[in-house]
């Protein structure tokens, strides 16, 4: 053979992105002039201080003693022998053993930290002495003013008006750290629109502003940016299914707004081809209903932020907005490289509605004493369907990226006050 | 055949600058825009800037903001925007029409259709806010292929080292942004746009127009006496919106409204001999 298929499965599908910030058909750098000369300075400072020992070692210490890694892997009895349970009721023998890799015990409550950390660095590195960031549920907002409160340096975030109302926890939160919370009126009024309003500050205040994106969007580097920050998920999960079960496990379970979590869990296993891999997009009201914000399942390639991915828009190409209980979920688009991991198949992506998610919520709490965020809470939804129906024997590893103190007040709307 | 390199150099040739004006298609309903288009070339118009909207601007100030959700609103796409600079042509063939926009819905209607169909309609050139040189071939060298310009932005990050990059498939003319900034925010210092346009011409022989927080009479004349062209486009689509009634539907004042502000720049731009 002396030409490859187009279509035959890659060597690696992990080599990604390649110089020009391409995942395949998608990615990119599709930004205004002004921002054009900023994101190639980050691009450079990001190559030198990934191959420098000292950040490396900053990183590294700073995770441990700061964001408290490495998160544990638990292996969440009650829940397995619960679906066991209902797989038996069911006619059924099996029943994944479940593990959740507990990113929701970090320091300010998420992954968005472990990405956060790596991006404030940098803007020390660079000498930047202001940070802006978007943030949807609040967590990555959260994240970035912690880190700003720790480093001294000044801190705007962009949200959206609907979501400052839904998240009222964060933006106190964010407050009592030293941030400005902007809210964000223009659009849809929520994370789409707050990342359009971060833009706008970037192309403004250009000299002195580092933009710390929350997610594994935007132009290149920041999707593999961010992924390489959050593939310590991964890389940790790795190691501790080696260390309890003396293998990999057999799938991977991870909820996606953006898809830096997902990611995070998944990259470290792309080449592992026993290792399932699923991630869960919102289905909102329902994918029928037209309220919901799977940008795979429901959308198709265009270019938005900086990168060219799957969104939810009409026609004519004006994005629509998205719907989901998760204020974090609640994007048109998805990173670049899971519109690639889509497209090439190795990645199955799945949809889990506003309902199913609230179910997973309760359950979670009452089976494991974890109130998991909202978000996890849709990977949780899949996990409960997928795990009944694989031999007791099969490892499953749900990412528990987030708790739940932030939506406890949605959730108890949603439920009628309880 | 692009009317740009006509119209710039007929204007140096008579020893002044040229008006650049922007206003969204389907602004403030497809109707009453196209009545506002046909009016520019009399007012004063040498270029008409024609917004394509989108639901997203990521580049632009509340004002074109606005502007674009207004036409969103009243059903615009960028089937209707063709439309227009189609029906347009039929009464005027001379002035130069350029759309300026974003890139997604222009992905999504198809490149290459989208081409021939703006060809066809009577377009001359393209501004795509995020298309820079690094996504070249995307929409730019196709563009260049189908016979259409395609324009520019060169800002105050562009630095020597890479306006190169920059200028090398622009045509028709650069467009420089006076500010780091989105539209209609800052205020340029016109007492810096000329050695900005004077930097730039020392890489390219084309026109360069200058916009940007260019909002008055005054502001037009300052920039005149350094730039090629001057790019007004967050003024007037506010004065379109400052002409509507309560429920934000055109009235009898909104074409002269517009109309009146473009005399006024034109007259300003024109006064200034060069
Ligand atoms: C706990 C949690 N999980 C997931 C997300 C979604 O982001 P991503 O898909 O990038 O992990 C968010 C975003 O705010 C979040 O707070």
């Amino acid at each position: 053979m002396l030409h490859a298929r187009p279509n035959e499965r890659p060597n690696s599908f992990r080599t990604g992105p390649d110089e020009n910030g391409r995942f395949g058909l998608f990615g990119g750098r599709f930004v205004a002039e002004t921002l054009m000369p900023l994101i190639l300075d980050l691009q450079k400072a990001y190559e030198a201080a990934k191959g420098d020992p000292a950040f490396q070692a900053e990183m590294a210490s700073m995770l441990t003693h700061y964001v408290g890694r490495p998160s544990p892997l638990y292996f969440a009895e009650r829940m397995t022998e619960h679906l066991r349970e209902v797989a038996a009721a069911s006619g059924l023998s099996g029943g994944a053993k479940i593990y959740f890799k507990r990113d929701e015990l970090n320091h300010t409550g998420a992954h968005k930290v472990n990405n956060v950390l790596g991006q404030i660095l940098l803007a020390r590195r660079m000498g930047k002495k202001r940070i802006i960031a978007e943030t949807g549920a609040g967590q990555h907002g959260v994240a970035t003013a912690t880190l700003c409160a720790r480093y001294g340096l000044q801190c705007v975030v962009y949200m959206g008006a609907v979501d400052v109302e839904r998240q009222k926890p964060n933006v106190f939160r964010m407050k009592m750290l030293g941030a400005e919370v902007v809210p964000v009126t223009s659009g849809s009024k929520t994370l789409k629109d707050a990342m359009n309003e971060a833009l706008r500050d970037w192309v403004t205040n250009v000299a002195e502003t580092f933009y710390c994106i929350g997610t594994v969007a935007g132009p290149h580097p920041y999707p593999a940016m961010v992924r390489d920050f959050q593939c310590v998920i991964g890389n940790e999960t790795r190691a501790q299914m080696m260390e309890a079960e003396g293998r990999l496990p057999d799938s991977l379970v991870a909820a996606i707004g953006g898809g830096s979590n997902a990611i995070g869990l998944f990259h470290p296993f792309l080449d592992d081809p026993s290792v399932e891999i699923f991630g869960v997009e919102a289905a909102g009201h329902g994918l029928s209903s037209g309220l919901h914000a799977a940008s795979l399942t429901g959308g198709r390639p265009g270019v938005l932020h900086g990168n060219r991915t799957y969104l939810l828009m009409d026609e004519d190409g004006q994005i629509q907005d998205a719907h989901s209980i998760s204020a974090g979920l609640d994007y048109p688009g998805i990173g670049p490289e899971h519109a690639f991991l889509h497209d090439a198949g190795r990645v199955t992506y799945l949809s889990a509605t506003d309902d199913e998610a609230l179910a997973a919520f309760q359950l979670c709490a009452k089976l494991e004493g974890i109130i998991p965020a909202l978000e996890p809470a849709h990977a949780l939804a899949k996990v409960m369907e997928l795990a009944p129906k694989k031999p007791r024997d099969h490892l499953m590893v749900m990412n528990l990226c987030g708790r739940g103190d932030k939506d406890i007040f949605t959730v108890a709307e949603h439920l009628g006050g309880m | 055949m692009s009317r740009l390199p006509t119209t710039f150099a007929a204007n140096a040739a008579a020893g002044r600058a040229s008006l650049v004006t922007f206003v969204t298609a389907g602004d403030p309903d497809p109707e009453t825009s196209l009545a506002i288009v046909k009016a520019l070339p009399g007012a004063g118009a040498d270029v008409i800037e024609l917004g394509m909207p989108f639901s997203d601007p990521m580049a632009d100030g509340p004002a074109i903001q606005w502007s674009s959700m207004r036409a969103l609103k009243a059903g615009m796409t960028l089937k209707g925007t063709l439309a227009l600079v189609a029906t347009f042509r039929k009464t005027d063939a001379q002035t130069p029409i350029v759309l300026m926009g974003y890139y997604n819905p222009i992905y999504v209607y198809g490149v290459a259709r989208f081409l021939a169909d703006a060809r066809e309609a009577g377009v001359d050139g393209l501004i795509v806010v995020d298309l820079p040189p690094e996504e070249d071939d995307e929409l730019c060298l196709p563009a260049l292929a189908a016979g259409l310009n395609f324009i520019r932005l060169a800002t105050p990050t562009t630095d020597d080292a890479r306006l190169p990059a920059v200028l090398a498939n622009t045509s028709g003319f650069v467009y420089y942004v006076s500010i780091t900034g989105i539209t209609g925010a800052a205020t340029p210092d016109f007492s810096k746009v000329s050695a900005a346009v004077a930097r730039i011409k020392r890489h390219t022989a084309l026109p360069v127009a200058v916009g940007f927080g260019v909002k008055t009479p005054e502001h037009a004349a300052a920039v005149a006496q350094g730039a090629d062209g001057v790019v007004v486009g967050s003024a007037l689509v506010e004065t379109i919106r400052t002409s509507l009634d309560g429920a934000g539907k055109a009235t009898e004042g909104t074409v002269a409204a517009v109309t009146s502000l473009v005399r006024g720049l034109a007259d300003a731009v024109k006064a200034v001999r060069k």
